[in-house]
């Protein structure tokens, strides 16, 4: 239990660090921070969605850009629908053209995600092990040359924002406002899964993780829990999609390729497979070497990698294992 | 009366390799049934069979009166079909509570319902390490977790398989305590098991499997030295 505790303090302490960066920005001077931190908690919260599929139900999906992307192209899409006043589409006799409005964009991409992680889901959970892992893939890659092959969005160059979208009249273009939006919904996300994992699902999710004949022998199809898993996995990378779409007012498909894919896990295998607060310290040390780092160096990713190997190899638990020391149970 | 599992000509391959040529049983509601054999004989095989683990090839099974040879093993699990199998495979990366907790089924007979309370009664240790992570338990403490586990179904049928194998005496008594007293509730068994000593004063009925097949079916009374030696090596 005491190892419980170590971790449970990590995790306060990660939370106080985020709620006093505007402040420690302000300080300094330097409102840039917020923006670095901003970006810290939006990949994080991607890392976070994937880290329920990939920690506790151990699905090694490397394709979470799929959702990333659909995220960041739903909000990309409406948005700029809304800004030239273009008609999106004609429903009932109402014409509907887009929409800047964060609570219209949020449940689309909510939407959206979970109706192609079903479809994605159906075909791929039947496959195991390197199988699932390129499956996923492959789908990602197909949305990704969609994504290229598609002008009306863009195609390669990408779709631009022109104005953050709106949430609830608040300025959105206020560096502490829109941190605060992203803030909220990661630690609205982060209790969410810590509800989930002490849940019966996710019970089920871990049991069927370690062996689903055993799962199914007391009655409960492994398939349907980790096809569940799999699609609130996508939703949740998905929303981090739409708000990174919002930080950068700019999407592309560089949202859906591989490289997303891989980023994400890299934030999860980095701060710890399966712990909660895992992905935010993967994401804020990814961060932290891109900024600092690639600004000495253009190789910094080599010492990322250097780090990555060191952690794969002699911390399995990632760096919150490290601190936390290994997953005991609560 | 008909009977809850009923299994005539059973075949069942592993690949090309045949495993099965033709088990029969037949468990009545309550009873107790000893399923024997030397190693290699095809229990397992027909408890994974019944489970629908491997697909049968040939031959019929009902479980109360339904086909199950078909069905996916979460079916018949649903269906009231209880297994501990082999080997005490617990959740190791759960709690001992949530390793029972996720098994819990609203009851499917109409014996007195299982639950954590009613386990924790049957195996007193369960309750003391229920924040425990199952993989931290001693070999005997997982037996009775894997049968704690398969009672929080609440099945028509319980399977053992092996359940006392490679435990301390001291444990084998508790777990032959549980399952008599499980056979005093009501509940029906499969069981196999290698003490005979201990197995035949349980059992109702007996069956003994040699090379994938059902050479005996008869009460332990019927079972006298020359089919134990035969069949057994006893």
């Amino acid at each position: 239990m005491g190892n419980l505790t170590i971790e449970y303090k990590l995790n306060v302490s990660l939370v106080l660090l985020l709620l006093a960066i505007p402040a420690i920005a302000l300080m300094l001077d330097e409102p840039f921070y917020i923006t670095l931190a901003t970006k810290v908690v939006i990949l994080a919260l991607a890392g976070v969605g994937l880290n329920l599929a990939l920690g506790l139900g151990g699905l090694i999906s490397f394709g979470h850009a799929a959702f990333f992307g659909i995220g960041g192209y739903i909000a990309g899409i409406l948005a700029s629908h809304s800004l030239n006043a273009e008609l999106m589409f004609t429903l009932a006799g109402t014409e509907f053209d887009g929409t800047t409005n964060m609570l219209v964009i949020w449940p689309l991409a909510l939407l959206v995600s979970a109706l192609v992680a079903v479809f994605i889901g159906y075909f791929s959970l039947r496959t195991k092990g390197v199988y699932f892992i390129m499956i996923t893939l492959a789908f990602a890659q197909m949305i990704y040359y969609f994504a290229i092959a598609w002008p009306a969005y863009g195609g390669e160059d990408g779709l631009s924002i022109y104005v953050r979208n709106q949430f609830m009249g608040l300025n959105t273009l206020d560096p502490i406002i829109f941190y605060g939006i992203c803030f909220a919904l990661l630690m609205s996300v982060l209790l969410l899964v810590s509800k989930l994992k002490n849940s019966h699902f996710g019970s089920a999710l871990q049991a069927a993780r370690q062996n689903e004949q055993r799962l199914a022998a007391v009655g409960i199809r492994p398939f349907g829990i980790k096809l569940t898993a799999f699609v609130i996995s996508a939703m949740i990378t998905a929303l981090a999609g739409a708000l990174f779409a919002d930080l950068n007012r700019f999407v592309s498909p560089d949202m859906f390729s591989w490289h997303t894919s891989g980023e994400i896990m890299i934030f999860v295998i980095l701060g710890g497979v399966g712990r909660l607060f895992g992905p935010v310290v993967g994401a804020g040390l990814f961060i932290l070497f891109e900024y600092y780092l690639g600004g000495l160096t253009e190789h910094w990713a080599l010492f990322l990698g250097l780090v990555l190997l060191a952690v794969v190899l002699f911390a399995r638990g990632g760096l919150v294992g490290l601190i936390a020391g290994e997953v005991k149970h609560d | 009366m008909a009977a809850l599992l009923e299994i005539s000509a059973v075949e069942t391959y592993y690949g090309q390799s045949q495993a099965l040529f033709g088990v029969d049983l037949n468990i009545q509601e309550g009873q107790v049934l000893a399923m024997m054999g030397r190693n290699g004989m095809g229990k397992t095989t027909t408890i994974r069979s019944i489970c629908g683990m491997s697909r049968i090839a040939a031959g019929a099974m009902q479980f109360k009166g339904i086909d199950i040879a078909s069905l996916p093993s979460h079916k018949v699990a649903q269906l009231g079909i209880g297994l501990v199998p082999e080997g005490r495979r617990c959740f190791g990366n759960l709690s001992v509570e949530e390793n029972l907790l996720v098994a819990a089924r609203a009851a499917s007979t109409e014996l007195q319902p299982w639950d954590l309370a009613r386990v924790t009664q049957l195996f007193p240790r369960l309750g003391e390490r229920s924040e425990q992570n199952a993989d931290t338990l001693s070999g005997g403490e997982q037996q009775m977790l894997a049968i704690g586990r398969a009672l929080m179904t609440n099945p028509a049928l319980l399977i053992l398989d092996e359940a006392t194998e490679g435990l301390a005496p001291v444990i084998r008594q508790e777990i032959w305590r549980a399952v008599q007293l499980l056979k005093e509730s009501g509940q029906s068994i499969l069981i196999v098991d290698k003490t005979l000593k201990e197995l035949l004063p349980i059992a109702d009925q007996c069956i003994i499997l040699e090379r994938g097949k059902t050479v005996f079916s008869g009460s332990p009374a019927q079972l006298d030295g020359q089919v134990q030696s035969r069949y057994l090596g006893v």
